[in-house]
């Protein structure tokens, strides 16, 4: 079972959502941390060793000598990444995602298959037990959905394991290219309108890809009620409210996953997971 | 003519709350929202929409069942699996990029023009604001942001302003680059996080890759004392200067429930107060950078 966790605003509480609910489900769990730019949950939950496998993108490789200039790849290439002037070739491989045109456009089967390292993928088992996957986007890198993609390409392939995807804010591509192909798609939010306006966003998004919707409103108490109200319109369910609590805070300030320290909060993400379950079946 | 973008690295830290309070606190400028997924600055300035342009930038395959003999060269073909065994275009998987219209042997796919967002010229009380928004799922959010800072400059020279006010987007990928590429200088608006220091460090290199100057704001700093120290050590370390700190105060909750940056909102308020300090350094290091 694949639970993807979103939220359109940034900071709502997703990775502490995707922490804790692996702390609380029963059974084997992985966590495949997809905010490749600025991922988090490794600092929640240290990973006792790493596997690093690095990830590229395809990128094309220009052999001068066959090249007629024909200019064919240059007039195909939809992000003009190619330039071919009289002194020859150039190639400006940041705007390059790897759609292969060029190969295909060249007369001469001049160009090839090349690679470009984007960052790389780490794995590895935290003290608890629970899996860990994350992207590790170079700095200075904008091309962050093939790591997300290689990051998903490391789930866990069998059935007993439940997997949490903890997935970028932003309602675009990135975000898209997490949740899509999970079973459920849980969306964190909080009762403001800043909450209410990303969620709407984010509900938008999600009902394209037709997943199962549950929404998390998450420092509860503070704000207003139209979070509730918007949800009870759409009929989406909320399946767990986190109080607005200085406590909490302060242990994620630590990076400590609440959970560990307020143990009454176990048995209700662990009734988050069971009602999830059920939903999907 | 200067530009400050308004970044985090991560989500949630205050971006977009602060942003607005300094727009109020500065005279004279353009603001901008370079959080295109997900803005929310409009939220707190109420822009009144002058003028509105479709952002139209990419294309979307479409396969015509009539012509398609189903021989399976355009799905192979397709990098992003955005065509399905039955020949179907999963258009929130297409890149738009027409391997598959070069490739097929008859001629059965078109690529249409799509609609991927809009583009806002408006008027707020604190000045004229450039804004977008991507229609969701979308792509190309990187394109939309340069639109956004073309559409800005151009109201800076129209209206001869000679401050941008950029409230950016989080991460550093893709729309945080396009936000921050050739802006006169960067504020960085971090909280006492593990996370968030985590990803305070990334954005500062990513300053550094492009060679912008940046300033660090502490936000929600009593959350973590310890962890504030941490991260005026960190700056401290690398030259960067702090430019202040805001306690955590659900004042600012109550002021965006309201519709209204907090220093309008709560003018007497510490929080408030801190603003307006906050903002005079900034102007001063801006004028030093």
């Amino acid at each position: 079972m694949n639970i993807a966790i979103a939220s359109g605003k940034g900071g709502t509480g997703k990775t502490s959502v995707s922490v804790n609910l692996a702390l609380s489900v029963p059974g084997p769990v992985q966590v495949l941390d997809c905010d490749a730019d600025e991922p988090n949950v490794h600092t929640l939950l240290p990973l006792k060793t790493e596997e690093i496998e690095p990830v590229f993108t395809m990128i094309p490789e220009f052999d001068e000598v066959k090249c007629t200039q024909s200019k064919k790849c240059a007039a195909f290439c939809p992000n003009h990444a190619i330039f071919v002037g009289k002194t020859g070739i150039q190639f400006f491989p940041e705007l390059c995602y790897g759609c292969g045109g060029c190969i295909l456009s060249c007369p001469n089967q001049a160009i090839k298959e090349g690679k470009r390292q984007l960052g790389v993928t780490k794995s590895g088992l935290t003290a608890e037990g629970v899996q860990v996957v994350y992207g590790d986007l170079n700095v200075g890198e904008p091309l962050v959905v093939p790591v997300i993609k290689a990051v998903k390409n490391r789930a866990s392939k069998q059935n007993r394991v439940t997997v949490i995807l903890d997935c970028p804010p932003g309602v675009s591509c990135p975000m898209v290219e997490s949740v899509h192909g999970s079973d459920y798609c849980l969306l964190v939010t909080e009762p403001t309108p800043f909450g209410l306006h990303d969620l709407q966003l984010a509900v938008d998004t999600i009902r394209q890809l037709e997943i199962p919707i549950g929404v998390v409103v998450n420092r509860a108490g503070i704000g207003d009620k139209q979070v509730y109200s918007y949800c009870a319109s759409e009929q989406i369910p909320i399946l767990l409210e986190i109080p607005h609590s200085r406590k909490i805070a302060e242990l994620f300030a630590e990076g400590i996953p609440f959970v560990t320290q307020l143990p009454e909060w176990q048995p209700k993400f662990e009734r988050l997971f069971r009602t999830i379950q059920e939903r999907i079946d | 003519m200067k530009e400050l973008v308004i970044v985090s690295g991560k989500g949630g830290t205050g971006k977009t709350t602060i942003t607005a309070s300094l727009t109020a606190l500065a005279s004279d400028l353009i603001i901008a929202d370079c959080d295109v997924d997900a803005p929310n600055l409009h939220l707190l300035l109420g822009p009144d929409i002058q003028f509105s342009e479709e952002f139209i930038e990419s294309k979307v395959a479409v396969i015509n069942p009539e012509l398609c003999t189903q021989c399976g060269v355009c799905e192979s073909a397709c990098k992003f699996d955005a065509i399905s065994s039955t020949f179907q275009v999963d258009p929130i998987l297409c890149e738009g990029c027409g391997v598959c219209f070069i490739s097929c042997p008859v001629n059965a796919i078109e690529m249409q023009e799509r609609l991927s967002g809009y583009i806002y010229n408006s008027k707020t009380s604190y000045g004229p604001m450039a804004h977008a928004l991507l229609l969701p799922g979308e792509s190309n959010s990187g394109k939309l942001v340069t639109r956004v800072r073309a559409l800005a400059s151009k109201l800076a020279e129209k209206h001869e302003r000679d401050l941008i006010l950029t409230d950016g987007p989080p991460g550093i990928a893709c729309a945080a680059i396009a936000t921050i590429t050739g802006a006169s200088a960067g504020l960085v608006v971090t909280e006492p996080t593990v996370p968030a220091i985590h990803d305070l460090k990334r954005i500062l290199d990513l300053f550094q890759h492009f060679k912008i100057p940046v300033m660090v704001l502490i936000n929600k700093a009593d959350l973590n004392i310890r962890k504030s120290e941490e991260i005026a050590d960190y700056c401290q370390r690398n030259d960067i200067p702090i430019v202040g700190q805001l306690d955590y105060d659900l004042k600012m909750y109550e002021a965006v429930v309201a519709g209204l940056p907090i220093v309008e909102y709560a003018p007497s308020n510490r929080l408030s107060k801190a603003l307006k300090a906050i903002w005079k350094r900034v102007e001063k290091q801006l004028d030093a950078f």
